[in-house]
């Protein structure tokens, strides 16, 4: 089946089996591999990427579903020569170890910004009729659907603190 | 995953008559279970019928004071809208407790009402499963159970539904709004919605095959105060032990629903004039004729237990 997606900006016609994940698509077909598989179960976030801007696990979602949209992922938000900001601070603050989940954190980290931005409430916002805060405690909860095995959580939420205090 | 062919439905009615007219067809909408069970071939639907797309993504006002929350609005977008922020916190707090922040920009309402049991052995084919298997036979009785239902449950299957927001949309009296395959449309009120697990733990809810969800309609908001209580193994990114939904009104009275522990969301209407005496007066109805194993007896006290911390802070 065809399906035309626009993946950091470039447009892409693919000739894709139902059955392909957008994970799949971005990795197999258009071997754009910063996208990480880890679990291919929704459980662990190393597939985010966004799509028309908004984060989405790109490994339960199929490819065919995305006609037309806009994806965004790891490749296109820098360059090793120009880093994307949130990039640069992960690299500042040691915010991984192996960096098997870091695409996925980086993608997920600048849209949790977005949320907050847009104020969407979290699990941990105490009033539901305000703004959600800036706080760690937001973030932490906020980036719970990327799981990293080498535990730099607290690195990580160092790193989006940083880029989150420089937009405030 | 099996293959399978796939289309754009191009109104409700339609996706209705599509799926009537393709024998084991799906919808499919966010896709966060499905497609997670369809990998496993727990589900192996010949056709899909994306439901995106056909205008199911609005929240709008109702004629007697209510909302009507379309099908496909999705989690993240329910639980940040204003409306449902002061008027129907409960349902806000209940989204928020559920998966991450990814999967809720995707999870709709139609899909989180319909995910499936996180039964272990839903999810391990190799072993024996009323549900994904009619007649094969129920490895949780006698095996693993504790996450497993408490109350409800039948020789056949004690699974639970792990829906957080179901919880929060039973204690709001929400109701679903469908539409047929002969394009009548109907309600079924959420008391009903879920179905016990009985001799047939495969049929999990009322809607008849090729039946589409529309839209979720919340009644008048009824004031009070609204709190969602989770009790899970880490903080966060996991499914409830038990969950308490509880709307409290500042004489006492008020509202309660129990997730975790059943079927479906678990609500003895009956149990609730004893609120004001306490936990332990309201469990000794609201659990009555509960049938715990061995391994998940704890759910008993933790679900008593939780009330009161609930009660607690409704006061407080
Ligand atoms: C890692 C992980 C953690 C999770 N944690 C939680 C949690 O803590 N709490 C919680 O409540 N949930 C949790 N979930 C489940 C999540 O909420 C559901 O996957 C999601 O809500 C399903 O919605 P969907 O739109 O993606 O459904 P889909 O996967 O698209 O569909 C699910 C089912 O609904 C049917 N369907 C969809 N739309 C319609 C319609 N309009 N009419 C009729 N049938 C329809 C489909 O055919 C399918 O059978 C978790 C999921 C994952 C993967
Ligand atoms: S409890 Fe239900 S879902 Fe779990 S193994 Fe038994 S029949 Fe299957
Ligand atoms: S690979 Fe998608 S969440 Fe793990
Ligand atoms: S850096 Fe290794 S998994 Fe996160």
């Amino acid at each position: 089946m065809k399906v035309r997606l626009v993946v950091n900006g470039t447009p892409h016609e693919l000739n894709l089996d139902t059955r392909t994940s957008l994970l799949d698509a971005l990795r197999e077909h258009l071997h754009l591999t910063g996208t990480k598989k880890g679990c291919d179960h929704g459980q662990c976030g190393a597939c985010t990427v966004l799509v028309d801007g908004v984060r989405i696990n790109s490994c339960l979602t199929l490819a065919v579903m995305h006609e037309g949209d806009r994806v965004t992922t790891i490749e296109g938000l820098g360059t090793p020569e120009r880093l994307h900001p949130m990039q640069a601070a992960f690299v500042r603050h040691d915010g991984y170890q192996c960096g098997y989940c870091t695409p996925g954190q980086i993608c997920s980290a600048i849209a949790v910004l977005d949320e907050i931005n847009e104020g969407i409430p979290s699990h941990v916002t105490e009033r539901l009729d305000g703004a959600p805060e800036l706080s760690a405690d937001e973030l932490r909860e906020r980036m719970t659907g990327n799981v990293c095995r080498c535990g730099a959580y607290s690195n990580i939420v160092d790193a989006i603190s940083e880029i989150a205090g420089s937009r405030a | 995953m099996r293959s399978f062919s796939y289309e754009r439905a191009a109104s409700p009615a339609q996706a209705a008559e599509a799926a009537i007219h393709n024998p084991g067809a799906k919808f499919i909408a966010g896709g966060t279970n499905l497609l997670d069970l369809m990998k496993l071939q727990i589900e192996a639907p010949p056709h899909l019928i994306d439901v995106n797309g056909l205008g199911l993504d609005e929240i709008t006002p109702t004629e007697d004071g209510g909302l009507r929350v379309g099908a496909l609005v999705s989690n993240t977008r329910l639980a940040a809208d204003m409306r449902i922020r002061c008027d129907y916190a409960l349902l806000a707090r209940a989204l928020l407790s559920g998966a991450s922040g990814q999967l809720r920009n995707k999870a709709t309402t139609a899909g989180n009402l319909l995910q499936r049991t996180r039964c272990p052995y839903f999810y391990d084919t190799a072993q024996p499963c009323n549900k994904r298997q009619p007649g094969s036979g129920c490895s949780a009785i006698g095996g693993v159970s504790r996450q497993l239902g408490v109350i409800g449950t039948s020789e056949a299957c004690i699974a639970t539904h792990p829906s957080d927001m179901a919880v929060a949309l039973r204690v709001l009296d929400a109701e679903v709004e469908t539409v047929r395959a002969d394009g009548t449309c109907r309600r079924i009120a959420m008391a009903d919605f879920h179905l016990l697990p009985g001799d047939t733990p495969h049929i999990e809810t009322m809607l008849e095959p090729g039946e589409l969800i529309t839209a979720v309609v919340l009644p008048h908001p009824v004031g009070g105060r609204h709190i969602y209580r989770k009790v899970r193994d880490r903080a966060s990114y996991a499914f409830a032990l038990v969950s308490i939904g509880a709307i409290v009104q500042p004489d006492g009275s008020g509202r309660v629903a129990v997730g975790g522990v059943a079927h479906k969301p678990w609500r003895v209407e009956a149990a609730e004039s004893e609120l004001p005496r306490g936990a332990q007066s309201v469990c000794e109805r609201l659990l009555a004729g509960a049938r715990p194993t061995r391994d998940n007896a704890f759910k008993i006290t933790l679900v008593e237990r939780t009330l009161r911390a609930v009660l607690n802070e409704a006061r407080g």
